[in-house]
């Protein structure tokens, strides 16, 4: 386990730490996601369940990164977190350039509008509404006109070659299918980052395969991309892995670092 | 998201749950029913009341000198009838007073009237009829023109001449397939020679109107309508405006004030009627049944806000996963609050408009199969549309508000 790591990995990881530590500071701009010692707990009975203890992360514009770790280490509270979902109990959160984890609700509903696509395991597509209407729905909420919102959904579901299916419902979609819409929902305001939580975790392993493809095409049109997953086959896909364990950032590596690793672990 | 896209929003899932809507908005549609069939026959009644019956029983502009009113509210007190048959009767000796203090413009007819007086000729049945004694001046004041014949002539008048007219019930009766112009009609076992038939004067609640006959004022037919002699039992006036006809009403009171003798201080002891004093009764009955028209809605649509609000409390519960997808995907509190609070209105204006059909169609049912008129009106529409909206907004408030409330994060994780 105890590699030593690449000579120019070693600066990165020494740069991302420099950005990290630099409390109050705004980043500049290449540095789309940083996190300052962000915590986040909960009360459960009186209890307080500490479910990230002081996370620093920071990631360049452009980056693929992978997130690891065990069940309940805390990766989707970390993704919630990243996506303005949730606010962290204690740390900084800067997005491109604006610090987030101060923002009024309306405001981060409007950030997640702008900078954030979502992408979830359980694809949370409206039943009843069409594949296209799914699509659009992002583009509802950022107050484009009806006409503008179709012609933009359509091209955000033909990037993920779903055409032909624009007028279907989720229900009469395949779940690769359904994750493709979703993406295409993801992706159709054109947000700084994609976020995928087990994006692949409700499908088979062919399926599975497909969708990684896309996101890694993605990621090769210059979209910066943020993945949680269980299997290590698809982390190796991203050309850097995290690990979580105990709400904190075990390891972080690059997606080579981290294949040897693996390998070695065998 | 713009109130258009809400609304399409709302319309859709209404549609894609049409029983559920269905039910959803009972409440209000029968609330609305009833507000808009009671009020249309309401209405009906007092437009029918205001521009039909009083105005033809007592013509526009048109005041009646009487010792006692011929409209009296049902809720006329004993001591207020004992008082009424105490007073003096109008005699003819009053009319020249009266008619001294109007204008030269004015028109007057005295008038005498019974509505039992027996009518037969040689061959017919007999039948009771309303039967008038008053001069030619009666048609021009009741605007009654004639279909058939004509009215009295001056001399008839002042001879009071064997003649009648007759009102379009009583030709039907005796002179069914005949022409009546100058046939015989026998009135207190004199016969009259029908010289008009006057045009219908419709009817109101079942009665007909055509049940009279006319007979010059100085006819035999008076010792029927007045058995007592000298007396009249109205002075009709009509003037040409109605600013004319309240400066003679007040030059009338006072002339019969010194004809009787009161002292000031002294209560009149007769009335000047108008079709507005007529009126006044019919007044107090709508306000009734305007008040129950406005109650028993009310309930209607208090339990249909309430069936309304659980139905909004249960979608939301139902969507919250939709609402946590709508919050990830950008949706603002505002946003989700106005989606719900549109689909809870915009059930219920629709609940609204279904009632007002509804309504109007059972006004027109019950106006067809009973003889109360109905009229549907536009207030009461809008009213009843503005009260869908009120209700579906007040309905909504508090399911809506739950929904924008709700975590993302926790309503995405809900099943
Ligand atoms: N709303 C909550 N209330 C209380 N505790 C919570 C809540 N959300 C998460 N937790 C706890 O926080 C910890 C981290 O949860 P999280 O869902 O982030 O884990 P995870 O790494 O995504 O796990 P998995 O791989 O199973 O998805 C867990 O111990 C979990 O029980
Ligand atoms: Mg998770």
């Amino acid at each position: 386990m105890s590699t030593q790591p690449a000579p120019e990995a070693l600066t990165v990881t020494a740069e991302r730490r420099v950005v990290a530590a630099a409390e109050g500071v705004a980043p500049e701009k290449d540095w789309i996601i940083v996190t300052r010692g962000i915590t986040r707990q909960y009360e459960m009975g009186g209890e307080i369940v500490r479910a990230l203890r002081g996370v620093d992360l920071a990631v360049r514009r452009n980056e693929y990164v992978a997130i690891m770790g065990p069940s309940g280490s805390g990766k989707s509270t970390l993704m919630n977190l990243i996506g303005c979902l949730d606010t962290p109990s204690s740390g900084e959160y800067w997005l491109n350039g604006k610090q987030v984890s101060t923002m009024t609700d309306d405001a981060l509903a409007h950030v997640r509008n702008k900078e954030i696509g979502f992408v979830f395991q359980t694809f949370n597509l409206l039943p009843r509404a069409s594949a296209l209407q799914n699509v659009e729905l992002p583009l509802v909420y950022a107050g484009v006109s009806s006409g503008e919102r179709k012609k933009r959904a359509s091209q955000a579901l033909e990037r993920v070659q779903l055409a032909e299916r624009m007028l279907h419902k989720p229900n009469e979609l395949s779940g690769g299918q359904r994750q493709r819409v979703a993406i295409a929902r993801a992706l159709v305001n054109e947000p700084s980052i994609l976020l995928a939580d087990e994006p692949t975790g409700n499908l088979d392993s062919q399926t599975s395969e497909e969708i990684m493809r896309v996101f890694e095409s993605l990621s090769e049109q210059g979209q910066t991309v943020i993945m949680v997953t269980h299997e290590p086959d698809i982390a190796a896909h991203a050309r850097r892995v995290v690990v979580l364990r105990d709400g904190v950032i075990a390891s972080d590596d690059s997606g080579e670092a981290f294949r040897s690793r693996m390998g070695q672990g065998h | 998201m713009p109130l258009f896209e809400a609304v399409l929003l709302a319309l859709q899932t209404i549609r894609t749950q049409k029983l559920k809507s269905f039910f959803t908005m009972l409440g209000v549609c029968i609330g609305v029913t009833f507000l808009i069939a009671v009020v249309s026959i309401v209405e009906g009644m007092s437009q029918y009341m205001e521009n039909d019956l009083v105005g033809k029983l007592i013509a526009v502009n048109t005041f009646e000198v009487r010792s006692r009113p011929n409209f009296t509210p049902g809720n006329t007190s004993e001591e207020t009838w004992r008082e009424y048959q105490r007073r003096p009767r109008i005699m003819e000796q009053d009319i020249a007073p009266i008619v001294a203090a109007l204008p030269a413009e004015a028109l007057w007819a005295p008038m005498s009237s019974d509505g039992n007086i027996a009518a037969t000729t040689l061959t017919g049945r007999p039948k009771a009829v309303q039967a008038y004694n008053t001069t030619r001046t009666y048609f021009e004041i009741k605007k009654m023109g004639v279909t058939s014949g004509r009215v009295f002539s001056p001399q008839e008048d002042a001879t009071g001449s064997l003649v009648v007219v007759i009102g379009k019930d009583v030709k039907d009766h005796f002179f069914e397939n005949v022409d009546p112009i100058g046939r015989e009609l026998r009135l207190g076992n004199l016969p009259y020679t029908v010289i008009g038939v006057a045009e219908s004067q419709g009817s109101a609640f079942g009665q007909s109107f055509d049940k009279f006959i006319v007979a010059p004022f100085s006819s035999p037919l008076r010792r029927l309508t007045n058995r007592q002699r000298g007396v009249v039992d109205a002075v009709m006036v009509k003037s040409p405006t109605e600013a004319i006809m309240n400066a003679s009403m007040a030059d009338v009171g006072e002339v019969m004030r010194s004809v009787r003798k009161l002292r000031p201080g002294q209560k009149d002891n007769f009335v000047l009627e108008t079709s507005s004093s007529a009126l006044s009764f019919f007044a107090k009955i709508k306000q009734y049944m305007l008040l129950a028209g406005v109650v028993l809605p009310a309930i209607g649509l208090i339990v249909g806000a309430i069936v309304i609000m659980n139905i909004m409390l249960v979608a939301v519960a139902e969507r919250t996963r939709e609402i946590g997808v709508r919050k990830s995907l950008g949706a603002r509190r505002r946003d989700i609050m106005a989606q719900f609070l549109v689909e809870s209105t915009t059930l219920s204006i629709f609940g609204a408009g279904i009632g007002v059909a509804l309504g109007a169609a059972l006004a027109k049912i019950i106006a067809a199969v009973s003889p109360l008129p109905a009229s549907v009106a536009l207030w009461s529409v809008i009213v009843a549309v503005l009260v869908g909206a009120g209700v579906g907004i007040i309905a909504g408030v508090y399911p809506a508000s739950r929904a924008s409330r709700l975590d993302p994060v926790v309503a995405l994780r809900s099943e």
